[in-house]
């Protein structure tokens, strides 16, 4: 029997090298594909907390965040092809009209 | 014990494709690590009981998004990325925030306490099956918000239209003139 400590240790590490690429590269699609990480870090920690818990809501839960990340690819990656097709960059740090 | 090595096994290789994925300069190394990490979350899956999810992680994850990625990637110029600085400027903050994020969620772990049980043991998902199980869940307590996902998803393909779309009026000269776009 695996301890449900061992899930939530791998998720919370999952999590934070998540984050860490999305403050790190410069990459927006790199960047993008670090939610999708910290997104799986979630549904691994939902899963392996409600099958200790003998229940289903967080499996449904899973279901609903798969389908949003899902959403979330297609939208925001449409929003990088319009970036590239205007600015011809995907760097973050090359685009800063708002900067002033 | 069978369990304990499989589960070791997928955590090592998920930790080590996730940080590769986050290190390579190549974005479709990258997506291609993801990829690795993507089904080996699904075998961690099939570890809890979750058989549908596990599927549905390889056919929508590792199947569609993925996929989407790799056709974005081919936007990038692959040989000017390998040359360029793949980290931004102050990247050290970053460092710091996630290390320190990741050792906050670690500390807490400990003082975790499971709540009270479900009415789903892992007898009864069995005798049922898990999607048949999910499928009670998801058509009758969860309804609405499976109704919601419905639409969520009818916006996202009708954003990824628009946005994608090449506008005709604009047609004409964002081949020669990107300048004019930019207003």
């Amino acid at each position: 029997m695996i301890p449900l400590s061992w899930y939530m240790i791998l998720a919370a590490i999952l999590f934070s090298i998540g984050t860490y690429g999305f403050l790190v590269r410069r990459n927006i699609i790199i960047m993008f594909l670090s939610i999708e990480l910290m997104l799986n870090a979630v549904n691994l920690n939902l899963i392996a907390m409600s099958h200790y818990l003998d229940s289903l809501r967080g499996h449904t839960f899973t279901l609903f965040i798969i389908t949003v990340a899902a959403a979330e690819a297609a939208i925001g990656l449409g929003l990088v092809i319009v970036l590239f097709r205007n600015k011809k960059t995907v760097y973050v740090d090359q685009i800063k009209e708002l900067k002033g | 014990m069978f369990n304990q090595i499989l589960f070791l096994y997928c955590a090592v290789v998920i930790i080590t494709t996730g940080l590769l994925a986050v290190r390579f300069k190549n974005p479709v190394y990258s997506v291609l690590a993801v990829l690795v990490l993507f089904f080996h979350m699904a075998g961690l899956y099939l570890l809890l009981n979750a058989e549908f999810l596990a599927a549905i992680q390889i056919i929508v994850y590792a199947g569609a998004i993925l996929v989407l990625y790799l056709f974005v990637v081919f936007l990038v110029d692959l040989r000017q990325e390998l040359t360029v600085e793949r980290f931004i400027a102050n990247h050290r903050f970053g460092t710091i925030a996630s290390i320190g994020l990741g050792g906050c969620l670690l500390a807490v772990i400990p003082f975790f306490k499971l709540g009270a049980k479900g009415e789903y043991p892992v007898e009864r998902i069995e005798q049922l099956t898990h999607t048949k199980a999910m499928g009670f869940e998801l058509y009758s307590t969860y309804l609405l918000p499976f109704e919601v996902a419905g639409l969520i998803l009818l916006i996202a393909v009708i954003g990824g239209l628009v946005l994608a779309r090449k506008d005709r009026g604009e047609a004409d000269n964002s081949g020669t003139d990107s300048c004019e776009v930019k207003k």
